[in-house]
Order: C-alpha cells, then structure tokens, then sequence
C-alpha cells in the first residue's frame, strides 16, 4: 500500500541509475542514517558500543569486503582473519612511525598495506579456481598469522606478544583506549563504514564491478568480450583486501583496543566472515550488513533470553548458543540460500503488491 | 542489400590446422570473410565449426596456419586482441552473466568501449559517471533495437530460452563489432524465434554494415540469409560458394546423406 512505485518516472539515464531509484528506499536509507548519526550517538553507552554496536559495523564492513572477493568476483577466500591481521598491525606499525599523522590517513594506508598483500596471495587465482583457490588462502592465513607471531618487529617486541593501541586523537577527539567515549569511537566507525560502503556500492554497479561478476558467473566469456581476468580478479583481491585491511584496524584500534594474533585473527574469524556473507547474501552489499547482523546480534540475543529469561548459567549458555547458532544457520541455508539480503528482495516485491493481489 | 563494396577482405584464414592430443579438429581450412556480407560455416556433428570460430577469436591457438585479419597477419589471436579488434561473438550454449540483469549483461559488452579507472568508479562522480550514461544511451539503442525493453532490469537467469539468445546477441552488438561470430544463433528455437532471429542478423548487417560471421543447422535459414557458404567435414574444408552452388556440391550432399560403400 506504501510501498508503491507509481508515479515515479524516470526522465533521465541518471536518475534510473540512482542507487536507490524508488522514493521510499531512498526516504528509509535516509531515516536509518539521520537515526545512526544523530540519534544514535545521544544514547549510546558502553555497552552498546562496544559489545553490539561496533562490531556489527567492524563486521560488516570485513563482509562488504570478502563479498567484493567471493560474492561479486567469485573467487573463494579462507585469509579473511589473515588479511584483517595485516590491517591491524599496518596501522600498529604506522601510528608508532607517525604519531602526528591523522589517524584516519594511517588507517587508509593500512588498507592500502592489506591491498597489496591481498594482491600477492591473490595471484594463485589466475591458475586455480573454487576449492583449490580457497586451500591456497588458508595457506595466507596460516603464513601471515605465523609471521605476526614470530617476528618481535611487528609487536614491538613487546613480552606478551600482544599489540596494545596508542591513545589517539582525531581532531582533538580520543577515539581510541580506554579513554575514548563511546560516542566519538562509534561516530569514527560509522564515518568509516558509511563512506566506504558508497564507494563499495559505485564500484560494483560501475565497469569494474561488471567485470568481476562477469568472471564470476562466465569467465571464459568475459575474456572473449575483452575483459582482462589478471586485472579483473586481482583488482578484486586488491579492493577486497583493502576493506577487510580497514575492517582489521578498527577491529584491533577502535574495538578490542590490545591484540593477540593467534587468537584475535586465527582461521575462526575467516571463517566468522564467511558465515556472514553466505548468510547476508553473496553478491550483495546489503547482504554483509543483515549477516553481520545476525552474526553479531542473535548470540547476545540469545544469551540475554536463556540467562535472563530462563535462568540457564551463562556457561551452558554459551555452548548452547554455538549448538543454536549453528542449526540456525543450517535452516535459513536451507529456506533462503541467497541469504537475508533474497529475503529482503522478496519482502519487497512482495509489499509492492500488498494488499492487492494484483 | 548493403552498399559498400563486397569485395574487400576482413579476415583470411589460411591452412588453419588444429589438434588436441591426437584428434585433429581442423585441417588446413582455409577460406576468407569479406566486408559486410554474411558468411555461413555449415557441416554436420562435429565438423569443426565451433573450433574455427574458436579460432577466429583467439580462444583456441592453431597449431599451423596464418590469421589475416583487418590486413594484419597472424599465427594466432589472442581473446583480448580480436575483442579490442571489433570480433564479437555469441556462443552456441548461451554464455551469459547469469547473476546479472539484462542491462548489465549488455552494459559489459562495451567493456573496451570504457576506461575510467577505480577511484572514478569508486567516487561515481565525473567522468566515470559521464561515460556510464554515455555507454548506457548506446546500450538502450541495442535494447530499443533488440525489442527487449520489458526485460531490461531482469537477472537473465529467469529469462526463456529464446529471450537469453537475443539478449547474447545484444552484448555482442553493444560492443559494435566489425566482425560478428554467432554460434548457431538459432539452435533450439521455434519457427516464429528463428524469423525474429534471422531479422535481426539481417538487419545488423544492413543497418550497421557488419560483417558476419554463423554457425547454423537451419539450412533453410542458411540459404535465405547468407552471402556465402563455407562447408566443413570432418576438419577439412569440403565445399564454398553461394548458397546455390553448395546446395547443388555433391560433396555437400555425399557428407550429409552419406554416400553408399558398395
């Protein structure tokens, strides 16, 4: 009944183009932003930053990035935790050379560090595909993880082998360490998230982006139309590895604050992305967001309803979470295996006909 | 019938062998397209038709013989260079982006028409901008001209058989080839498709004077829409020339009758 797109004629290739062409969309993506970046930080506490609020965004944003590799491109990736360790300890490294340059330039260039990385472990795709192309990035994981680990350069030496963030300001606003409020840490995330996940929008309806589906879906015909598949798929390791580098710094800056590699980015958290993406909706942008969602969102759900409500001790809790979550994603794999961001397409198809039939 | 002369040479083939393993698929094939006609390459089951237009735009590497095309001269093509050439092609099982919408599937068909690198992309701003709805103006012309318009935002894997192999041939004419290779065009398709079809190939040639180049099993569409006919048996050239004297090649007949052994 609201959700209606009569009336709204497109006059030009431009508007037709937009990124959200029907009006409603475009007044609720409008709505969710005014909320997140004026309502939101008003209320914000400890908690809600830093146990939900920042991590869904981390998260989502190292999804955005894997889904350019694995939904839009095609190419299979198991490095995720590797490559979000690279980004963490880039920018580790580049806030101890440059502690007067703006965060936000050092977290760029982190992503640009976790690019080229991406890059290099990216060749073995223009020899191997699918399964084979996934056992190659495990080996990424494994190396990277190794590396951080075992050299005392890349940890400053410190005993425990940990990274800890420096306390940084960004335009005279902490935004890092126990100190930051959680506002100001949650608005730099968002910043972050929101910026770049336009850009991740106008790449992948762009050229670039149709070329890497087109490997995606028939690379052999994307190669008779012209499209190079060396710069296609490593271009695609390149963006990819740059959002999941961006996602690894704030992940170890802004929301755990002190690493250790072995645990923070072992191979449960390449496999945590994927979750997220196959869940969301590969190829989707939304889609990283909904899995993030559900990744993040229902444990803590889970655990507040059979703490709270039933009465569980929080330990059996925490197993019989795993068990739920896992059968949860089993079922919806089943129901929906285009993920949350199909479900969301149907719902709307569906509401553009709601209530009549016709 | 087109205007310009039909004479001129675009692409020669000559002594073109090729082998996988010990199968020869092709041997010394030789035969020419010339500028603005259609060029038909009938044969039956696994003449080596498909393996020529393979060979045509780089996608097999003959072992032996010479690719002249556009006056250039060559032992073999490479996919990127016979793209950026002007050779196009639709394949004989359909090769689209299933993932992607009709637009889009066109859109990338002038991928070498593009060139506004990542960041413009990235920023959607500019000139990336102006050359997505320069190309997306061209690309409506194809979809205006295809009479697709209803399907221009459907991911093609829903779409029928018959509507996949006019949006094939819209991203090969989105990327306005000189050289058109249509792997039998009209495989699997009902009378009332195949007169769409053979209206369309007709009308490309005509209306925008390219050259073509298709695979057909239709010998009735064949002999109603070709300039020329070039027929292949067993890897081997067995016949040429207008539909009328292949049709009449005892050769021709002897390799799709058969020829009694006795």
């Amino acid at each position: 009944m609201f959700y209606r797109e009569n009336g709204q004629f497109k006059s030009s290739y431009s508007s037709d183009q937009a990124i959200f062409p029907i009006a409603q969309d475009r007044a609720f993506v409008i709505g969710i932003l005014l909320v997140a970046f004026c309502g939101v930080p008003f209320f914000i506490n400890e908690y809600w930053a830093n146990a939900i609020l920042i991590p869904l965004l981390v998260y989502a944003l190292a999804g955005l990035g894997l889904n350019i590799l694995t939904g839009y491109c095609g190419q299979v990736s198991l490095g995720t935790g590797a490559f979000m360790a690279v980004g963490a300890y880039a920018s580790f490294k580049l806030v101890g050379f440059f502690p007067e340059v703006n965060y936000l330039i050092l977290i760029f260039v982190s992503g640009l560090v976790t690019a080229a990385v991406g890059v290099v472990f990216g060749l073995p795709s223009l020899r191997i595909k699918g399964f084979y192309l996934a056992v190659a990035t495990l080996a990424a994981q494994f190396f990277l993880i190794w590396l951080f680990n075992k050299v005392g350069w890349f940890y400053d030496h410190s005993p425990t082998g940990m990274i800890t963030v420096r306390p940084i300001d960004f335009f005279g606003v902490r935004v890092t360490g126990p100190e930051a409020t959680p506002a100001a840490k949650y608005l730099f995330t968002l910043t972050i998230i929101a910026t770049l996940t336009l850009t991740a929008k106008n790449i992948v309806r762009g050229r670039v982006g149709r070329s890497w589906m087109a490997i995606r879906d028939m690379d052999i015909a994307a190669e008779l139309i012209g499209i190079k598949p060396l710069q296609a798929k490593l271009s695609a390791f390149a963006v990819s590895s740059f959002y999941i580098g961006v996602a690894g710094a704030l992940y170890f800056g802004v929301y755990l604050g002190s690493v250790e590699p072995l645990e923070a980015f072992d191979i449960n958290q390449s496999f945590y992305v994927l979750f997220i993406i196959i869940i969301g909706g590969l190829g989707s942008i939304l889609g990283a967001f909904l899995g993030a969602a559900f990744i993040v969102l229902l444990p803590i759900l889970m655990k507040n309803l059979m703490v709270g409500g039933f009465g569980v001790a929080s330990g059996t809790a925490g197993h019989v979470e795993i068990l739920l979550l896992g059968a949860l994603i089993i079922f919806f794999l089943i129901v929906e295996p285009h993920g949350l961001a199909r479900l969301w397409q149907i719902a709307k198809e569906k509401l553009r006909l709601w209530p009549f039939p016709h | 019938m087109t205007t310009h002369s039909r004479n001129e040479t675009l692409l020669e083939v000559e002594s073109i062998s090729l082998s996988f393993g010990g199968v020869h698929a092709l041997s010394d094939v030789s035969f020419d397209i010339r500028k603005g006609e259609v060029r038909s390459i009938i044969g039956p089951n696994g003449a080596g038709k498909s393996s020529m237009l393979n060979v045509i735009n780089g996608f097999y590497h003959p072992q032996e013989g010479s690719i002249t095309y556009q006056g250039k001269r060559r032992a073999q093509m490479k996919p990127h260079e016979a793209a950026l050439g002007g050779i196009a092609r639709t394949f004989q099982n359909i090769a689209l982006f299933r993932g992607m919408s009709t637009l889009d599937n066109i859109m990338t068909g002038r991928n070498t028409k593009m060139s506004k690198g990542l960041f413009w992309q990235a920023l959607h701003f500019g000139p990336a901008k102006r050359e997505e709805i320069e190309n997306r103006e061209f690309v409506e012309h194809v979809i205006d001209f295809l009479e697709i318009q209803t399907i221009r935002k459907t991911p093609v894997g829903r779409l029928p058989y018959g509507l996949q192999k006019r949006v094939e041939l819209g991203r090969a004419l989105a990327a306005e080839p000189t050289l058109l290779l249509l792997d039998e065009p009209m495989a699997g398709m009902n009378l009332e498709e195949k007169e769409d079809m053979s209206r369309f190939i007709l009308e490309t040639n005509e209306e925008f004077g390219t050259t073509i180049a298709l695979i057909e099993h239709d010998m009735g569409v064949v002999m109603d829409i070709s300039d020329r006919v070039v027929v292949l048996d067993y890897g081997r050239k067995i016949a040429e020339g207008t539909p009328e004297e292949v049709r009449a090649n005892q050769n021709v007949i002897d390799a799709y009758l058969g020829v009694s052994h006795d």
